[in-house]
C-alpha cells in the first residue's frame, strides 16, 4: 500500500457550511438507495453541514456519518463492505452510517470496479481513513478535557475518559477540526480481535430498498422531461449506415426525432457502434418507432465472420507450434518419445455477460458540462468516452453512478453513456438510452471464443512427465488496437501461465487469433476457458491411469510449494499483486481441495446415473475448489443436484457476502456449460434474447450450494469472480463420473443425448 | 378509455391500448419496482399481480387489464412487511437486486395459491424468473421460510391494495 499518501490528504478536510461549497467539497457525492424519489435525477445530496474529515468520511451535526463508496455496486455489496471497514476503524455506530455513492472523480484513485479487487486495493487505506477519524475524536476530547489522550477511548460514536465522563462524536466536530492525525503509517489500526464489523456477515445496506422496489437502477432515474431513445445499431462490428427511411418511424405517435449516431473509426474502444436512434416521449413509442424504421447497412470487413469456421481455425492453430509463454525442462522431447500420451482439445464459445439490467444511461447536455446517470462499473471511463464523443473536456462530464442491475464486465464499457450524451447534445433535452435485451445480446463486448490443446506424457504410476498446453483466443487488446491478434500477459496469466501442475517438463504456448467481434471481459475472463481445459484434462488423466480424481488432482499439484513462474522464463503480473504478498501457494490450493472433499463426503457410493466431479483453481489471488453432484438420466437429461465450494480469499470483510458471491459465481459458471453460446454468421450475432441465449434458471441450478469460507489472516484477495471458472469443469467432470461422457466442447448442448 | 386500479388507485388510460402494462407503470406512473429485462416474458423481472396472480407486465397490453386490479411491488406491502419480503431480508437473498421485485411478486403469488409448496413446485413456479447473480438457492430457501411464517400466522391479514381500495 505504498501509494496510500496519494489519497490520504487529511489537510484538505474542511468544515462545510455554505450551500455553494457543499457539492464541491464532498466531490459531488450524493445518496443512492435511501434517497427520496421525486427530485431531479432521483438522487439526493449529502448534508450541507457536514465536516469533511477526509476523502471518505464526513461527519454531520446530527451525529450521522457519511461514508463514501467510490466503487460501483453491482451485487457484490461493496457499499456495505466499504462502510464496514471505515465504520469499524472509526468506531462509528452502524445505525448512524449513511453510504454516499461517489461520482466519477480521479481524486478517489481507480474506480474501475472489476478484477475482484475493490477490497484488495482499498482495504488498507479505508482502514486508515476510519482510524484517523477515531484519532481525531479521541484527541479532541482529551484536549477539551485537558487530559492525556491515552486516558480517552473512542468507541461507538462516543469518547470516554478513564474517569467515566463521556462525550458524543457529534459534540466534538469543531474541536476535531483542529486535530491533525499522524501520517498513515503511524496511525494505530485496530487489531483483528478488536474488529466489530469486519469479518462478520452483517446485512447489506441496500437490502430493504431492494425488496421494496425503491433501489434506484439506471432506468429508474427520473430526469424531468427526459426523452427515451432506442437505437438500431449496425449488426456487424465496423459496419455503417448505408441508407435509412425514417418516415414510418416518425409517424409513430410519441416519436419526436430520428437521429443518426456516427460510427466509430479504428478500434472499437468503448465507443458507440453508431446507428439510428429513435427518440420519443415514452419507451414504448421509441420501441414502436424502431420497429417501423428501415435501415440498410454497409457491413465492412467483419461481414464475413462465421464463428463455426473460426472455431476450426482456432483448433488448427492450437494443433501447431506457437509462441512461447512458459517453459521448464524439455517437454517436447519427452512427449515425442513417450508411449503413453493423453491428448485433448477443448473449446469454449463466445459468451455474453447478459446482466439482468440491460445497459442504460440518462444524460443532460449543457453548454459547459454534461451530467450522466449510468449503470457503470467505471465512471472515469464514462468521463473519457463521453467527453470524446461530444468534444468536451472529461472533467466537464459529471458521472453519477446508479445501482447496477448486474454487470459482469459489460458495464465497464460505457458506450451506452456516450450514446445518451450525444443524443442529449443533439436534442437539447435530457435523454435516457434504453438498451433492449436484443441490443444487449447482439451488440455486446463478448467473452473471447477459444480453443485449447493439451497433451501429457504419463508414467505408469500416473505421474505427469511432460505437459504441453497451447491456447488461442481473440484478445481483449483488439478492442483497443485495430488488428491486435495476440494476447497480452494479463490474459494469459489468468489460469494459463500460472498452471500449478508439478512436473519436470512443461511447455506453454499461445497462438494468434484475430477479433471479428468486440471482445470484452466477462466475470473471471480467460480463467473460464483455461480452467476448463486444465481441470478437465487432469480429470481425464485420472481416469486414464485409473485413480480417484480427487486424489489424482492433489497428486499432480504435488508437494506444497510457492511457484514463481517468472523463473520458468514467463511474464507474470499476478493480478497486479505483489508476489511476496500474494504468492502462488499450492498449499492453499491443496487445502481447499481437501476441505471441499470433506464437505461433499467425497468417495461415497453413488447410485447409477449420479456422479461427483471436482475441480480447483486459483484466480484473482483466491483459491477455490468445487465439487458438483449431477444426475444424468438414461435419455441424457442433466440435473445438477448439489454443489460444495471451499474458498480461501484471505481476509474477508463480509462473510455472508463471500458466501453469496460464491454461490452466485457458481451458478454463473453454469452459463458456460449450458448456454447456447454466442455464435456469428455473416458477422451477425445469431442469438437475440433469453429464449435462444439460455442462461441458468432455478431448474438448472442446484438448490443448495454449500460454501466453506476458509478462516485466514492472509491479505484480502478477490471474491466476485473466483467461483465461476472452476464450476464448468467440475460440472463436466461430474457428468463423466455419472455417465462416462466427456465434454470437451462447450456448450454441452445435446452431447449427452447422442 | 381503459379503467383499472393500480395498487388500489383508480386509473384511466386513453393511449395506445397495445402499450405493455410495464411501460405504463414505469413511464407514466413512475412505479419503477417492476423492471424491464427482456420484453418477451422470458425473465420475469417485470412481474406484477393482476387480480392477485403473477403475470409478466412486459407483454401484457393495457387493454387486457380493463376492470382489473394491478399490484406492483410498491403495493405488495406498505413498508416491506409482507412475509415474502421479510424472508428475503432474513436470508439476505439479493445481490444486485434487479430481478428481486419480480421474484418476490412471483413467490407471493405462488404462496397465495399454494401455501405449502413442495421443493419441485417451487422450482416449477419460479423457473420463469431469471436471476443472473444466481441467487436461486437462497430464493428457494426464502420461499420455504415464508411459507412457514404464513402458515404459522394463518388468519392474519396482510396489507393488500384491495384493502386500501375497500377503505377508500
Amino acid at each position: 500500500m505504498k501509494n496510500t499518501q496519494t489519497y490520504f490528504d487529511l489537510n484538505r478536510r474542511s468544515f462545510l457550511k455554505s450551500t455553494a461549497a457543499a457539492g464541491a467539497l464532498v466531490l459531488g457525492t450524493y445518496f443512492v438507495g435511501s434517497a427520496p424519489r421525486a427530485m431531479a435525477g432521483v438522487l439526493s445530496k449529502p448534508s450541507e453541514t457536514a465536516m469533511r474529515a477526509n476523502l471518505f468520511v464526513s461527519l454531520r451535526l446530527d451525529g450521522m456519518v457519511e461514508i463514501t463508496c467510490h466503487r460501483s455496486e453491482m451485487g457484490q455489496q461493496i457499499r456495505t463492505a466499504i462502510a464496514q471497514i471505515v465504520a469499524d476503524e472509526m468506531e462509528a455506530k452502524w445505525d448512524k452510517v449513511i453510504v454516499i455513492q461517489a461520482k466519477g472523480d480521479p481524486a478517489y484513485g481507480d474506480q474501475n470496479t472489476d478484477g475482484s479487487r475493490s477490497i484488495r486495493f482499498n482495504m488498507q487505506r479505508l482502514r486508515e481513513m476510519g482510524a484517523s477519524v477515531r484519532y481525531m475524536m479521541q484527541h479532541a476530547a482529551a484536549k477539551r478535557w485537558g487530559v492525556a489522550p491515552n486516558t480517552c477511548v473512542a468507541q461507538q460514536h462516543t469518547v470516554t475518559h478513564s474517569s467515566g465522563k463521556t462525550i458524543a462524536y457529534k459534540d466534538l466536530i469543531n474541536d476535531a477540526l483542529n486535530i491533525t492525525p499522524p501520517d498513515a503509517d503511524k496511525l494505530k489500526l485496530k487489531t483483528r480481535d478488536e474488529w466489530r464489523y469486519i469479518n462478520t456477515g452483517m446485512a447489506h445496506v441496500d437490502l430493504k430498498d431492494i425488496v421494496t422496489g425503491k433501489a434506484t437502477f439506471a432506468a429508474d432515474v427520473r430526469e424531468p422531461q427526459a426523452l427515451v431513445a432506442i437505437i438500431e445499431r449496425p449488426p456487424v462490428v465496423g459496419g455503417t449506415v448505408k441508407s435509412f427511411d425514417a418516415n414510418a418511424a416518425k409517424a409513430v405517435k410519441g416519436v419526436v426525432d430520428v437521429i443518426e449516431i456516427p460510427s466509430p473509426q479504428g478500434a472499437p474502444q468503448f465507443q458507440p457502434k453508431g446507428g439510428i436512434a429513435i427518440v420519443a416521449n415514452t419507451t414504448w413509442a421509441a420501441w414502436q418507432g424502431r420497429k417501423a424504421l428501415s435501415v440498410t447497412w454497409n457491413d465492412g470487413i467483419n461481414g464475413d465472420y462465421n464463428s463455426e469456421a473460426f472455431k476450426q481455425d482456432l483448433l488448427e492453430t492450437v494443433n501447431k507450434p506457437q509462441a512461447h509463454v512458459r517453459e521448464k525442462g524439455d517437454a517436447l522431447s519427452v512427449l515425442s518419445t513417450t508411449t503413453d500420451k493423453l491428448v485433448a482439445d477443448y473449446y469454449v464459445p463466445h459468451l455474453a455477460q447478459a446482466p439482468m439490467e440491460p445497459p442504460c444511461a440518462t444524460a443532460m447536455y449543457y453548454k459547459d458540462r454534461v451530467d450522466v446517470w449510468a449503470a457503470t462499473q467505471n465512471p472515469q471511463a464514462d468521463m473519457e468516452t463521453v467527453g470524446a464523443m461530444i468534444g468536451m473536456e472529461k472533467d466537464k462530464v459529471n458521472v453519477y453512478v446508479t445501482m447496477l442491475g448486474g454487470a459482469f464486465g459489460r458495464k465497464s464499457k460505457p458506450d451506452f453513456s456516450a450514446e445518451a450524451a450525444y443524443l442529449s447534445m443533439k436534442t437539447g433535452k435530457p435523454v435516457r438510452v434504453q438498451w433492449t435485451r436484443e441490443d444487449d445480446i447482439q451488440h455486446g463486448f463478448y467473452h473471447a471464443v477459444s480453443a485449447q490443446h493439451v497433451e501429457a506424457a504419463l508414467s505408469d504410476d500416473g505421474k505427469i512427465d511432460a505437459y504441453l498446453h497451447r491456447t488461442a483466443f481473440s484478445p481483449i487488446a483488439s478492442t483497443f488496437q485495430a488488428g491486435a491478434n495476440a494476447p497480452f500477459s494479463f490474459e494469459l496469466d489468468l489460469g494459463f501461465t500460472d498452471n500449478p501442475i508439478f512436473t519436470e517438463n512443461m511447455k506453454l504456448e499461445r497462438g494468434e487469433a484475430p477479433a471479428k467481434a468486440r471482445i470484452g471481459w466477462m466475470r473471471s475472463v480467460s480463467n473460464i476457458f483455461h480452467a476448463f481445459a486444465v481441470q478437465s484434462f487432469i480429470n481425464e488423466a485420472a481416469h486414464k491411469v485409473e485413480k480417484d480424481s480427487k486424489d489424482y488432482l492433489l497428486e499432480v499439484i504435488g508437494p506444497d510449494r510457492i511457484i514463481d513462474v517468472t523463473k520458468q522464463n514467463a511474464e507474470y503480473l499476478n493480478y497486479w499483486g505483489d508476489k511476496a504478498v500474494y504468492p502462488l501457494d499450492t498449499a492453499r490450493l491443496r487445502n481447499v481441495i481437501e476441505e471441499v472433499a470433506k464437505m461433499a463426503s467425497w468417495g461415497r457410493d453413488m447410485p447409477k446415473g449420479r456422479g461427483l466431479g471436482i475441480a480447483a483453481h486459483r484466480s484473482f489471488l483466491t483459491y477455490v475448489a468445487t465439487v458438483v453432484e449431477v444426475e444424468v438420466s438414461d435419455t441424457g437429461d442433466l440435473s445438477v443436484i448439489k454443489s460444495w465450494v471451499a474458498i480461501d480469499a484471505g481476509t474477508v470483510v463480509n462473510t455472508d457476502t463471500v458466501k453469496n458471491q460464491t454461490q452466485g459465481g457458481s451458478v454463473y459458471g453454469i452459463t458456460t456449460a449450458i448456454s447456447d453460446g454466442i455464435t456469428f454468421d455473416k458477422g451477425r450475432v445469431q442469438q437475440s434474447n433469453f429464449h435462444n441465449y439460455r442462461v441458468p434458471r432455478m431448474s438448472d441450478s442446484p438448490l443448495d450450494v454449500e460454501v466453506s469460507v476458509i478462516e485466514s489472516d492472509a491479505p484480502p484477495a478477490g471474491v466476485g469472480e473466483p467461483a465461476t471458472p472452476v464450476y464448468a469443469p467440475a460440472l463436466c467432470n461430474a457428468i463423466f463420473a455419472a455417465c462416462g461422457k466427456r465434454i470437451r466442447q462447450l456448450p454441452i448442448g445435446n452431447q449427452l443425448k447422442a | 378509455m381503459i379503467t383499472f386500479t393500480v395498487n388500489g388507485n383508480k386509473h384511466k388510460f386513453a393511449g395506445d391500448p397495445s402499450t405493455p402494462v410495464l411501460w405504463y407503470l414505469r413511464d407514466e406512473l413512475n412505479l419503477t419496482g417492476p423492471k424491464f429485462g427482456c420484453g418477451m416474458a422470458q425473465c420475469g423481472a417485470c412481474t406484477v399481480h393482476i387480480d392477485g396472480i403473477a403475470q409478466r407486465s412486459c407483454v401484457l397490453p393495457v387493454s387486457a387489464v380493463q376492470g382489473r386490479k394491478v399490484t406492483t411491488i410498491e403495493g405488495l406491502s406498505s413498508d416491506g412487511e409482507h412475509p415474502v419480503q421479510q424472508a428475503w431480508i432474513e436470508h439476505q437473498v439479493p445481490q444486485c437486486g434487479f430481478c428481486q421485485c419480480g421474484q418476490i411478486m412471483q413467490a407471493a403469488s405462488l404462496l397465495a395459491s399454494n401455501p405449502n409448496p413442495s421443493d419441485d413446485e417451487i422450482v416449477q413456479n419460479m423457473s420463469g424468473n431469471i436471476c443472473r447473480c444466481g441467487t436461486y438457492p437462497r430464493i428457494h430457501k426464502a420461499i420455504k421460510s415464508a411459507a412457514k411464517t404464513m402458515s404459522a400466522n394463518a388468519g392474519v391479514s396482510y396489507f393488500t391494495p384491495e384493502s386500501l381500495e375497500e377503505k377508500a
